[in-house]
């Protein structure tokens, strides 16, 4: 294991930053900047059983040191996922890849599961329940522990691989939902995912995203996001990925001291598509400024 | 796509509040008219996505009108490096003009047909430009047009200056091969149901990232769904689907 490697559930990454699913989409077009083989991995673009376009524009909105996107999970679905978009990634990316989930039903999330189950290339399973920007599904699943352990147990029964659920900041209690899905099985938690925002023109006096209400991400949010891996990691025995506003090499470091055993870079990406390997580029910078000399060891540090 | 630094080399205003910037950097990447630059600015979260105007060697000249806070922070920038994006979005196809093609801007839907009306002069192609506008004193580039050797028509709403009325009335009046146009959508729906030939258009969408990752700027074509910033900005005549 080289220095900055570390093992989340089973599959060595050559190191932790991991793009944050909808902020990469299916690789190849970051692949046309970058070698992006550097990475540890990445969470491909939320995909769901059947193809949506997702919510009227304006669906971004900017906000101080972040922004809300109200997207509502645009994908071709689980068959053009498989049929389209994963054979180009196989072209350009040779690493395990981590296939994000939605779906608006029990059973939707177990069909698309079962289906990227089969594909070779998905090391992981990270099952979304939590996105704030879509009725009837996503996230309320996500800010009830019965409900997301229902979710959790059922995508169990279809695949052998780790499955890695993402939760929502959106909840009074982040601990217990976390041990509901650790108890129905779940090999990994990931969060937080977007926390549910708002922003009202002065101009038209009218929200700015056509949904109203959207994720807010970016830098703002991480102090949130670290205290929330913090508890989490504290609290479950299996392995997390912290996300939320992380944009440096620094930010990395602090996520993994407090919980995480890998971390996602989302909204950064958007702003400089470079982010993720301009990150992992200066990890070696930081560790040595900080005495670090193996960064699974730093795992939960702070305490 | 290139990620580049940028030097401001100039930046005046045009009217009262459209500017025009001139940057000097590394233009390679920018393939065709219509295509347009996500500008950093300090202290603001997203990049600004501004159409390209004008091209010279290493040098790049964008057209911007201050509508908030990031144009009004750029508005104020007289030196200075600008962290940019360029390459972006598909641009319009030249090979589909014909001999006589019209290109109609309105208000800062202008700019790209400036470096468009210059490639296609220099093809050889006589080119009509129609530059709506509400009123006189928000007119803009009618001479640099002429200079390229485009013929001009201006037209204001309120008709203090040029032709009263929309491109549109303008447009009735010409004979044309085929035609460009950029501006605010009533105008494009407007020049959609005049025009007499097919064409393209630029459309103007809210923006995260201006590169395609983050699917914020979607939108429904008879061909399937288009990202504004990738597939677009310019569209097909044929291929346009309105919402509203």
């Amino acid at each position: 294991m080289g220095k900055l490697s570390v093992n989340l559930c089973g599959i060595t990454l050559d190191n932790p930053v991991i793009p944050a699913s909808g902020t990469f989409g299916y690789g190849y077009e970051f692949a046309e900047l970058y070698d992006i083989n550097c990475l540890g991995t990445f969470s491909f673009k939320g995909t769901t059983k059947d193809p949506r376009f997702g919510n009227p524009t304006p669906r971004i909105a900017e906000c101080t040191a972040g922004m809300i996107n109200a997207v509502g999970l645009q994908n071709p679905g689980v068959e053009q996922v498989i049929a389209r978009e994963l054979p180009l990634l196989k072209k350009c990316f040779h690493k395990p890849v981590m296939a994000n989930v939605s779906g608006f039903s029990v059973e939707d999330y177990a069909y698309t599961c079962e289906k990227l189950d089969k594909e070779e290339q998905v090391g992981w399973l990270e099952v979304n329940v939590s996105c704030p920007n879509v009725h009837g599904g996503g996230m309320s699943f996500g800010t009830d522990p019965k409900a997301a352990a229902e979710v959790t147990a059922a995508v169990k029964k279809v695949t052998t691989k780790p499955v890695i659920v993402k939760l929502s900041p959106n909840v009074t209690d982040i601990v217990s939902i976390a041990k509901a899905c650790e108890d129905a099985g779940a090999d990994g938690i990931s969060l937080i995912n977007t926390m549910l925002g708002m922003r009202i023109d002065l101009r038209s006096k009218k929200p700015v995203i056509a949904n109203k209400m959207g994720g807010f991400s970016g830098s703002a949010i991480f102090p949130v996001a670290v205290r929330m891996v913090y508890q989490v990691a504290n609290a479950v025995s299996i392995p997390v990925v912290g996300m939320g506003g992380v944009s440096s090499a620094e930010d990395v470091v602090e996520m993994m001291l407090a919980g995480a055993t890998a971390v996602e870079v989302g909204a950064a990406n958007l702003v400089n598509p470079f982010a993720c390997r301009d990150i992992i580029e200066d990890i070696p910078r930081v560790m040595e400024e900080y005495n670090i000399s193996s960064l699974s060891e730093i795992i939960g540090g702070a305490k | 796509m290139k990620q580049g630094l940028f030097e401001i080399i100039e930046n005046k205003p045009l009217t009262k509040n459209v500017f025009q910037m001139t940057l000097r950097g590394d233009v390679s990447h920018i393939t065709a008219p219509g295509q347009f630059v996500n500008i950093l600015l300090d202290g603001l979260y997203l990049r600004r996505p501004i159409s390209v105007c004008d091209l010279g060697e290493s040098t790049l000249t964008i057209v911007y009108k201050v509508v908030g806070k990031g144009t009004r922070q750029m508005s104020m920038l007289q030196s200075g490096t600008l962290d940019v994006l360029t390459g972006l979005g598909n641009g319009y196809d030249l090979a589909l003009s014909g001999d006589k093609p019209v290109l109609l801007g309105g208000g800062v839907g202008v700019p790209p047909m400036f470096l468009l009306a210059k490639r296609l002069i220099t093809q050889g192609k006589q080119v009509r430009v129609i530059l709506g506008f509400n009123t006189a004193d928000e007119v803009f580039y009618e001479a640099e047009f002429k200079k390229l050797g485009a013929d001009v028509v201006v037209t204001t709403v309120d008709g203090s200056y040029g032709m009263k009325g929309f491109v549109t009335d303008a447009l009735a009046e010409m004979e044309y091969s085929y035609f460009y146009t950029c501006g605010p959508e009533p105008m494009l729906k407007a020049v959609y149901k005049a025009s007499k030939t097919s064409g393209q258009m630029s459309f103007e969408k809210r923006m995260g990232c201006g590169f395609g990752a983050c699917m914020g700027c979607s939108c429904k074509t008879i061909t399937g769904y288009k990202r504004i910033c990738k597939e677009g900005p310019v569209m097909q005549k044929e291929e346009i689907l309105w919402e509203n």
